[in-house]
């Protein structure tokens, strides 16, 4: 990955690249050099052996394996699922109407209008990661690109994209969403457009102020004055170091783009009821958590749960990347 | 600098007055009669009607646009639909309070944040690093209404420790401003975390300690210095959306705030409350990223602004 | 031994008022929560469900209700005339009652109160109520310079012509909108005058924090002798339901203004102490399913009766931890016209898959049922949405912002099907025209109507007609009878499937006392606060 020399009267700037890294390490008189294994052959492109790494680590393999499982659920939902999610059992409340505690017949307690819980979370999970995962990959990729393109052109490049951004974010959502309800058929796409459209501001924030510190040192520079193509720069250079900041906010941001859909599913854009969704069961019933909390628990845990595992998939990811973490446990 | 910041500031005007223009035409094109929301459910459509025009609500859109610019210019917000009372009014009694929380907010996030994610870089991969990681997203995937009604119920109504919402002292706004800290501080723990790593094993950093600076000082000066940059991106945004109104934790806590206020009037349709909100909600964003901007090159000086 | 007799008589009569209790002791206060903002104390503009009781204590009416009773009683007036053709009015005011600002009420002071309620500048919500009277229709327009109708006999006597006699006039006159205002001091505060409001009331504003709080502190001048019985009531707003819930078993606030949060509701009731602190009581309120006849295939009466058997009534009440009762007809029990030998349409799914076969529909079809998303709606609209499937029509559900909904309720052929919980129908008085005029009269169809099911018989119209003209109080039977005629006959056209009747349960505190019904008074929500007693601070 990207490194750079700090001290120029020293040392001979090196423009890093993985191939580079592997050569400068090996040898003994450059700064900062270490003793490769020699019984080791570095591989120098990635995909076949990225696996492979990943596998080796423990972290990441329970990560895809609850992975697997989400997705696995989600696909299968009508044939795994105990119950219909959207059958209001008469006997699902008690005679006041209050809902049932997990028990034999309904393993993780009935909802408030005596549905089975269970059911309806792993019919939810289509909804919740298909928003989560998808909706906050777009916002992700966009504010990155919006974000790494004003940091690095800066001048006027950076005040019209960081003014647009501005504005964006200046723009009360709340009030386009319940237009939005009124105007278009629900659907989740306009669930994810409106999510991409809103959610991609921050990001480009972080990532604007982050280019702005990255692109200002050495390796940036003489990879310019080198002549190297800006999208080579912005990919080979730019984006390793922007990778960690992308894995933050693309793994904690899956639980608050749940969130997010649950609070747009109220307003009427999203998904239709009686269809369930992680985030609109914890929605409808926060207020009676002293009272019912496995309705807020269970799902929450499984938007807990499901963040985790992609992150330490992408903390895995984010290490087998990383030249300079190799060796380093 | 002053150049710039005054370029930033005309801007800003700019911006302010898109905004505007967009959320007036929003505002109209939803389906929802604020003639029909005051006149209330037993008037006659004569009644409708002509608390339609005392409005101006009959008038082209731009027409209405053009007098709300005018009256805005000479500092007239209006009067709330529902309440007759001016909005300025409105947001005065709202925006000390919405101060208050958001400077406690961001407070708890950093306290939360900060620390715990500079020791998991340093301790990477230990067992704090992963509890660090776990109560990142505990606390960001809980939602506010169950935290802040939690601690309320624990920490103001069992064991009396602060008092059970409300608005008025310091102990008031502990509770709802550790929420915001609990839902918040993850995510300045995640960031400082991952930023400081990137920059604690460049080989910069390895130079430093290899010409023999204690690796106290080699961590906290350069490792803490540019993971502040993504930081301080956070706290601008922070400020923004604090001051935006953060409705959930006002309505748990009872806490005056311009969220609840805002909350209210888009239930109705209150038009000049929902202009002026966004006013304030605005300028408080562009505020917030523009001081956020100010302080990058105190922290890098290669970062200059032309 | 007379004269010793009235001497001690008198002194009494005097040290009355310092006997009772809170004297010496502190002041008697009351606090109750809201979670929102009060909005406006004008009278003639606040017409939500938290100012209308607060304005109620604030100023006076011609007319008012018993405390605890829907029995309507002269107020500000002392008695009252009808003409015998029942198209006039004539008011005397009583003597000696005064502003808060200490001028003397006079008749004057009641014919500029219509007047502004009548004025399109004021923005009245009100002003549909008044549009009887006579002369009343050109004042609006701006074509007359005052309403002829209202007429100011002398100081104390004012009298009120109708275009038509209507039987409901009197309950218009205890409305808020008739409540007495001065003109000089809304001539003083402008559009303030919400927020600073005069009138004759037991209580006056004493503080306003926008956001926080609200104090009322008593009126020692009201006209009433012996009331209020507090001296200051405290409402705090921007209080969550279940906070205040928390705030209430620690002694902090006296009454829930919202109610007992749904989450708590039956912890409540299964407690033998928290449920001696709850008072119960029925509303003049129905909740309801309107079906748009202007819309395929509902308007179809076969298909508007099979909807009525297809839905279980029992099971929705449950959802909401019995508080309701099941309905069968339009009116609420506690309405006169209710007819307690209805029997309404039945529970049958077989029979209502019968009626849709002979109406065409064999295999069902597919509608829409919009909805308030506001808890516990939405939850309501699915049970309906399951019931419906159960005979073969396909709901698909439009859970929306309170505004969209009655927009779209209000746009001909916009809402199919809507409930009408969070939204409609309370009365505004208890007299059984106004659950006809506002929401299922011809009259009422125009866009932006509340009759969603822009239903429109004109023989019911007409016999609506009838019965508000009898205004006489000896055909007060009479009335009642006819209008359980009428409502059979619309629930005979089925443009609703009534669901339930809502009930009232007040929360309040251990401390407050008053006479029984007063926490359940139909006219005032939450709470009667003239009435309302405590033991001091």
């Amino acid at each position: 990955m990207g490194g750079a020399v700090g001290n120029v009267s020293n040392c001979v700037v090196i423009l890093v690249d993985t191939e580079r890294a592997v050569t400068a390490r090996q040898h003994p008189s450059a700064p900062g050099a270490r003793a490769a294994p020699a019984s080791r052959t570095w591989p120098v492109r990635r995909p076949p052996a990225l696996w492979a790494r990943l596998i080796r680590s423990p972290a990441a393999l329970l990560g895809m394996l609850v992975i697997g499982l989400v997705v696995a659920l989600a696909l299968s939902a009508p044939w795994v699922a105990p119950y219909n999610p959207a059958e209001q059992f008469f006997d699902g409340l008690t005679l006041e109407g209050r809902p049932l505690p997990p028990s034999g017949r309904f393993w993780f307690g009935t909802d408030l209008l005596g549905r089975d819980l269970l059911s309806r979370l792993i019919h939810g999970a289509r909804v919740s990661l298909l928003i989560g995962v998808a909706a906050n990959a777009a916002a992700l990729a966009i504010g990155t690109l919006v974000g790494t393109a004003a940091g690095y052109f800066r001048g006027w490049t950076a005040a019209v994209f960081m003014r647009f951004t501005d504005m964006m974010m200046a723009f009360p959502a709340l009030i386009l969403a319940i237009a939005l309800a009124a105007i278009l058929r629900p659907s989740l796409w306009i669930v994810a457009l409106v999510i991409g459209m809103v959610n991609w501001v921050w990001i480009a924030r972080v990532v604007y102020s982050q280019v702005l510190a990255i692109s200002g040192r050495e390796f940036i520079d003489a990879a310019r004055a080198l002549g190297v193509p800006t999208p080579r720069i912005f990919w080979r250079h730019l984006f390793p170091h922007l990778l960690p900041t992308l894995l933050v906010w693309g793994t904690l941001g899956i639980s608050t783009t749940v969130m997010f859909e649950a609070a747009l599913s109220f307003l009427g854009v999203g998904v239709r009821p009686p269809t369930p969704s992680w985030g609109g069961t914890i929605n409808e019933s926060q207020s009676y958590f002293l009272e019912a909390p496995w309705l807020v628990a269970f799902p929450g845990a499984a938007i807990l749960l499901t963040s985790l595992a992609f992150n330490l998939v992408g903390d895995a990811l984010r290490d087998a990347l990383d030249p300079t973490l190799r060796g380093r446990r | 600098m002053s150049a710039y910041v005054f370029r930033r500031a005309a801007q800003s005007v700019f911006i302010l007055l898109g905004v505007t223009l967009v959320t007036f035409m929003l505002l109209f094109a939803l389906p929802a009669d604020p003639a029909r929301m005051i006149a209330g459910r037993s008037a006659t459509a004569e009644t409708v009607d002509r608390i339609r025009v005392e409005l101006g609500l009959n008038q082209p859109l731009l027409v209405q646009y053009g007098r709300y610019l005018t009256r805005l210019a000479r500092g007239d917000l209006g009067r709330s639909y529902a309440q007759k009372v001016e909005v300025e009014a409105l947001l005065a009694s709202r925006l000390e309070a919405t101060f208050w929380l958001m400077l406690g907010g961001i407070f708890f996030e950093l306290l939360i944040g900060l620390p715990a994610g500079a020791l998991a870089a340093v301790r990477r991969r230990g067992a704090f690093d992963r509890s660090v990681m776990l109560g990142a997203f505990v606390g960001t995937s809980a939602p506010q209404f169950v935290v802040g009604l939690l601690l309320l119920y624990l920490l103001a109504y069992k064991w009396p420790l602060f008092p059970l919402g409300g608005y008025g002292s310091i102990a008031h706004l502990i509770l709802p401003a550790v929420t915001l800290g609990i839902a918040g501080g993850g995510w300045y723990a995640r960031m400082m975390r991952s930023a400081m790593l990137d920059v604690i094993h460049q080989d910069y950093v390895r130079t430093a300690r290899a010409k023999g600076a204690s690796e106290v000082r080699v961590v906290t000066r350069h490792a803490l210095r540019n993971a502040l940059l993504p930081v301080v991106s956070m706290v601008g945004l922070d400020f923004g959306t604090f001051m935006g109104g953060v409705v959930v934790v006002e309505s748990v806590f009872g806490w005056p705030g311009i969220g609840q206020l805002a909350w209210q009037a888009i239930q109705i349709v209150d038009i000049p409350v929902i202009m002026g909100v966004v006013l304030v909600s605005a300028t408080a964003i562009l505020l917030g990223n523009l001081l956020a901007d100010l302080v990058y090159p105190l922290l890098d000086p290669k970062i200059r602004y032309g | 031994m007379k004269r010793g007799l009235l001497v001690v008589i008198v002194t009494l009569a005097l040290l009355a008022p310092l006997g009772g209790p809170g004297w010496g002791q502190g002041r008697a206060t009351m606090i109750v929560t809201f979670k929102d903002d009060v909005s406006t104390l004008d009278p003639a503009i606040g017409y939500d469900w938290q100012n209308w009781s607060i304005i109620k204590s604030i100023s006076d009416g011609l007319m008012d209700y018993e405390p605890a009773t829907t029995m309507l009683v002269p107020h500000l007036a002392e008695s009252y005339t009808v003409s015998p053709d029942g198209r006039t009015y004539t008011f005397r005011l009583r003597r000696g009652v005064r502003f808060h600002n200490g001028r003397e009420v006079s008749s004057a002071d009641v014919k500029y109160t219509l007047e502004r309620v009548l004025n399109p500048k004021t923005q009245s919500p009100g002003a549909g109520f008044y549009g009887g009277i006579s002369g009343a229709a050109a004042f609006s327009e701006g074509k007359a310079k005052e309403v002829t109708g209202i007429r100011v006999v002398d100081k104390y006597t004012v009298g009120i012509t109708l275009d038509k006699p209507n039987a409901a006039f009197l309950h218009t006159m205890a409305l808020n909108f008739g409540h007495v205002v001065p003109k000089e001091e809304v001539a003083r505060l402008g559009a303030d005058f919400g927020h600073k409001p005069v009138g004759t009331g037991a209580f006056r504003v004493k503080e306003w924090v926008l956001g926080q709080r609200l104090v009322l502190e008593r009126n020692p001048n009201y006209f009433l002798r012996g009331r209020p019985f507090l001296d200051e009531i405290v409402f705090q707003v921007g209080v969550e339901p279940n906070v205040a819930f928390l705030r209430l078993q620690r002694g902090e606030v006296d009454i829930l203004g919202d109610g007992i949060p749904p989450a708590d509701f039956v912890k409540v009731m299964a407690d033998s102490k928290l449920s001696k602190l709850v008072a119960v009581g029925d509303q003049l309120q129905t909740g309801y399913v309107t079906i748009n006849t202007q819309v395929e295939p509902l308007n179809d009466v076969r298909i508007r009766r099979a909807l009525n058997m297809a839905i279980d009534k029992a099971r929705i009440v449950r959802i909401i931890n019995n508080r309701a009762t099941p309905a069968n007809q339009i009116l609420p029990p506690l309405m006169p016209g209710y007819d307690k030998d209805y029997k309404g349409y039945p529970f049958d799914r077989e029979q209502a898959k019968k009626l849709l076969a002979e109406a065409g529909y064999p295999n069902g079809f597919r509608t829409t049922l919009y909805a308030n998303n506001t808890d516990p709606n939405p939850r309501i609209a699915q049970a309906i949405q399951q019931d419906l499937a159960a005979i073969g029509v396909r709901v698909e559900l439009k859970t929306l912002a309170q505004s969209t909904v009655i927009e779209a309720g209000g746009t001909k052929g916009g809402a199919p099907l809507l409930w009408s919980g969070g939204m409609a129908w309370i009365a505004d008085y208890p007299d059984p025209n106004n659950f006809y005029w506002p929401i299922l009269s011809c009259a009422s169809l125009a866009p932006g109507t509340w009759n969603w099911a822009w239903y429109c018989n004109r023989e019911v119209e007409k016999m609506v007609e009838e019965a508000d003209a009898m205004v006489q109080p000896t055909q007060a039977a009479a009335r009642a009878a006819k209008f359980r005629q009428i409502y059979r006959k619309v629930m005979d056209d089925a443009p609703w499937v009534p669901i339930f009747n809502e009930r009232r349960y007040t929360m309040h505190s251990a401390r407050l006392g008053g006479v029984k019904g007063i926490f359940v008074d139909p006219i005032h929500i939450p709470v009667h606060y003239d009435e309302v007693r405590v033991q001091t601070r």
